[in-house]
């Protein structure tokens, strides 16, 4: 029996949610580490965290005035904020909590204690030391329950749409990070002796820089950096590693040659970038057109698979071979003709979309 | 410290533990024991540690306040109920004989009415009833049963009597409290299982699976049964995912449904369209189909009603069968299950007064205060009046609405609703609850062993649903060895 529309859109943004509240947990990590370390005059702030997840705009219209602690708020624990740390897990919660049918029992008691966790830490005020000590839980917890998922849920469709949603998430966070990083560091001569650090941090917001150093085995170097985070193989948060993750997990779907093809065209993309001949205009803009791709590839998977489609199971066009659990009963079960019938959506299905829509990066930089 | 059970006063009522202070009930007497054993500060800890695996489960209820859905917690007595299972063998009969005579009773009203005919019930009751649907006339549910899913609920009188409280036919809840409440139990109380012979509960979604497969249409090996959810705004909406999560069956949105030209239902997949057998819903009759009830609901399927007719698709409940659930109809059943059955009532209503006849209307209505009043169709404990602890400004708006519609509402009189010791504020106290088994029917008849026990933690309060200040208790069915 094949999966429903609804719950494979719900798990696709679960998976998002996690990814998102887990990176963004890694950033505020990193750089609240980062600020430690720099002078006050490198003129770095928690505003630079901010213009990453595309929120500046709405952060500068709730607060016009802000104080020392407002961004990192904003960032971390802001509800009004649908990119910060507690409205993720929150989206997230609430879409394992409407697929709580499908996904393993234990990963909704994993995201609820969670959040209840964070929750009463953020409601508390906290010190320094403890809001460290969030960042370690949500990333611990996130991790773990996709850990569960990988390892106590069939890796059906289901399955597949949490690895798209996750593959999707990390490119899109990877990107941003690396657009933001290279339009602020990159040619500051004022921050050359931070250099080392700076790019460090931005490895560390990915958890790349043991992983880098084993593999680039020289003194670190903006644009290594850089062509690592989009073009390494093997390092799961990598740009070409999250395509060919994506591309395994679409090959598994029912009717996937729309989505198929769009990916594609991003492996295109990636394949002939080099990033040793790019100025920060040229990457900035390579960035903005990888993000539009993403996105389009974002709306077919919509189109596919979520929208409540009113066409009948039929042949459709399979790129790889999938695992076809539903063909024997798909058999002559097509209605007679196509329904006409559209049905409102409940209030509950709006959930399952994205409520921070992030505008694409190159819109506000 | 110990406990002593002999300070546990439950005064004038029956208290399902203890035939006399410090004398436990025979089921009761090993569980008593041991609670004693642990002492009182045990106890305590041990109901914290309940209320934290709720929480951790995410067990919750949906309360609409002030324009507001809250997600609760679900209130829960760590001090389990407990019933010999001799009397659970009898209180077993009656449920089954009498959800087959309303089952019966149901399929007669909407083809020959031959009770009506007889004059066993009145015409103009079941003309008057709200849950009586003319699109119903004439279907054919399989096995001629209506209500596949019945929630009954039983309380206990001072001298012991168990009576029937409430027929739930439409969409009765609070299953899936029943099952985790058990799960809990398990957890803060290892022990006692290892030694009392306590009648499992856990096949119940297994149970419900076998029946919904029953209805199925279409003679497969493997039907897909689906449970329809109004969606997470319900109160119940934890239950409904809980259910399906547990029979491994799709939970769906009335959007997810479609009825093609075909008259079968179909469900949305990442595949397209394909087919439904057999539809668990929890969604009211009247939301079920905008083509054929409320034209505005945004909850149910254009079409279900006429896939449901033409029999492409079962539908449990049935629609229409709650006709069987208006509190004027309750009156009737010890007569219908005579009629139908040929058998006399095994379990007793509790004697109920019609309204719509003047001279009980006159008899309740000259003291109020003697009585609960309550409305024929309402549930969860909503527009019933309470006399004896009633204001005169509440009893004054009661005789205005039995005035204006006095066919609508029914009074009993007031009941000493049973007790059992429950843990208020880290003290053993004696509270009111009642019962709540549930029934299922289809190809087969079956009963869960015990049910969800509900119980008003409010000091004397009758109320028990967790709507209004209600928690709830692991319920043992327990063999006594003679």
């Amino acid at each position: 029996m094949s999966l429903l529309s609804r719950v494979a859109e719900r798990i696709y943004w679960s998976a998002r949610y996690l990814e998102r509240a887990e990176t963004t947990s890694r950033l505020a990590r990193v750089y609240g580490n980062l600020l430690l370390d720099l002078p006050r005059q490198a003129g770095l702030k928690w505003d630079l965290l901010i213009r990453i997840t595309g929120c500046a705009e709405r952060y500068r219209d709730l607060h016009p005035s802000p104080g020392a602690d407002t961004a990192e708020r904003f960032f971390v624990a802001d509800r009004n904020n649908a990119s910060s740390v507690r409205s993720s897990l929150a989206h997230a919660r609430e879409s394992i909590r409407t697929t709580r049918d499908i996904v393993p029992s234990e990963a909704w008691r994993s995201i609820n204690e969670l959040c209840m966790h964070v929750n009463q830490e953020l409601d508390a005020e906290t010190s320094h030391r403890r809001r460290y000590g969030i960042h370690s839980t949500v990333v611990e917890g996130c991790q773990q329950i996709s850990g569960l998922l990988a390892d106590t849920m069939s890796h059906d469709s289901g399955y597949q749409f949490f690895r798209i949603g996750r593959g999707m998430e990390r490119a899109d966070m990877t990107t941003r990070i690396i657009d933001v990083a290279a339009a602020t560091l990159l040619g500051r001569d004022d921050l050359a002796r931070f250099d080392n650090t700076l790019w460090m941090a931005v490895l560390q917001s990915l958890s790349a820089y043991q992983m880098y150093r084993q593999k680039i085995r020289r003194r670190i170097f903006g644009p290594d950096v850089i062509g690592y985070l989009l073009k390494d193989e093997q390092f799961p948060r990598a740009i070409s590693f999250s395509l060919r993750e994506l591309g395994g997990a679409l090959a598994l779907l029912p009717r996937n040659a729309g989505p198929h093809k769009k990916l594609g065209d991003l492996r295109r993309m990636l394949a002939t970038l080099d990033v040793g001949r790019l100025d920060i205009p040229a990457l900035h803009q390579w960035i903005d057109d990888v993000q539009l791709a993403f996105g389009e590839l974002h709306r077919l998977i919509h189109h596919t698979w979520f929208e409540p489609s009113t066409s009948a199971a039929g042949p459709s066009p399979v790129v790889a071979p999938a695992q076809d659990q539903g063909s024997a009963q798909r058999q002559g079960q097509t209605p007679g003709s196509t329904p006409g019938s559209t049905v409102g959506s409940t209030v509950g299905s709006t959930l399952a979309s994205d409520p921070g829509v992030r505008p694409q990066i190159g819109a506000k930089v | 410290m110990p406990i002593d059970w002999t300070e546990y006063q439950p005064g004038e009522f029956y208290d399902e533990l203890f035939a006399a202070p410090g004398n436990a009930r025979p089921a009761a007497e090993h569980l008593t024991g041991y609670l004693a054993s642990l002492g009182q500060r045990e106890l305590a800890e041990r109901q914290g540690d309940a209320e934290r695996a709720i929480a951790e489960m995410g067990i919750t209820f949906t309360v609409y306040t002030e324009g507001q859905n809250i997600d609760r917690a679900w209130p829960f007595d760590v001090i389990p109920r407990t019933i010999e299972a001799q009397e659970w063998a009898r209180i077993e009969r009656g449920l089954v004989q009498r959800l087959k005579a309303l089952n019966h009773f149901i399929d007669d009203l909407y083809h020959d009415r031959r009770i009506i005919a007889d004059g066993v019930v009145p015409e103009d009751i079941i003309a008057t009833s709200a849950n009586f649907l003319e699109a119903c006339v004439g279907a054919n549910p399989p096995y001629g049963v209506w209500a596949n899913i019945c929630g009954t609920d039983l309380v206990r009188d001072k001298d012991g009597t168990v009576y029937v409280l409430e027929d739930n036919l439409r969409v009765p809840s609070g299953v899936s409290y029943m099952l985790e409440n058990r799960i809990i139990t398990k957890q803060v109380f290892p022990e006692m299982f290892e030694h009392a012979s306590i009648l499992p509960v856990d096949d119940y979604a297994s149970q419900l699976f076998d029946m919904l497969a029953s209805l199925s249409p279409r003679k497969l090996d493997f039907p897909r049964v689906v449970v329809l959810t109004p969606g997470i705004y319900n109160s119940a909406y934890f239950e409904h995912s809980y259910l399906a999560q547990r029979m491994g069956v799709d939970l769906v949105e009335g959007s997810d449904l479609v009825v093609a030209d075909d008259q079968c239902v179909y469900v949305r997949t990442i595949r397209g369209l394909e087919r439904v057998d057999v539809i668990y819903r929890r969604v009211n009759d009247t939301f079920l189909d905008p083509e054929c009830f409320d034209k505005d609901s945004v909850l149910g399927v254009p079409g279900l009603m006429r896939a449901w007719r033409a029999q492409t698709v079962a539908l449990a409940n049935a629609p229409g069968a709650g006709v069987a659930d208006d509190k004027v109809v309750y009156a009737y059943v010890p007569k219908i299950i005579e009629y139908y059955l040929h058998e006399s009532a095994i379990l007793p209503n509790v004697p109920t007064r019609l309204l719509r006849d003047e001279q009980s209307r006159k008899h309740v209505l000259g003291d109020l205060t003697k009585w609960v009043v309550k409305p024929a169709n309402e549930s969860g404990g909503y527009g019933m009046l309470i006399g004896p602890r009633s204001t005169p400004e509440e009893r004054a708006a009661m005789v205005a609405a039995v005035e204006a519609n006095p066919r609508n509402y029914i009074a009993q009189p007031v009941l000493a609703l049973s007790t059992a010791p429950t843990l208020v504020q880290q003290e053993i106290e004696p509270r009111h609850l009642d019962l709540r088994p549930f029934i299922l029917q289809g190809e087969r008849i079956w009963v869960t062993p015990g049910g969800l026990t509900r119980v008003a933690l409010r000091r004397g309060s009758l109320v028990v649903n967790s709507s209004q200040g209600g928690g709830s208790k692991d319920t043992w069915v327990v063999a006594v060895d003679p």
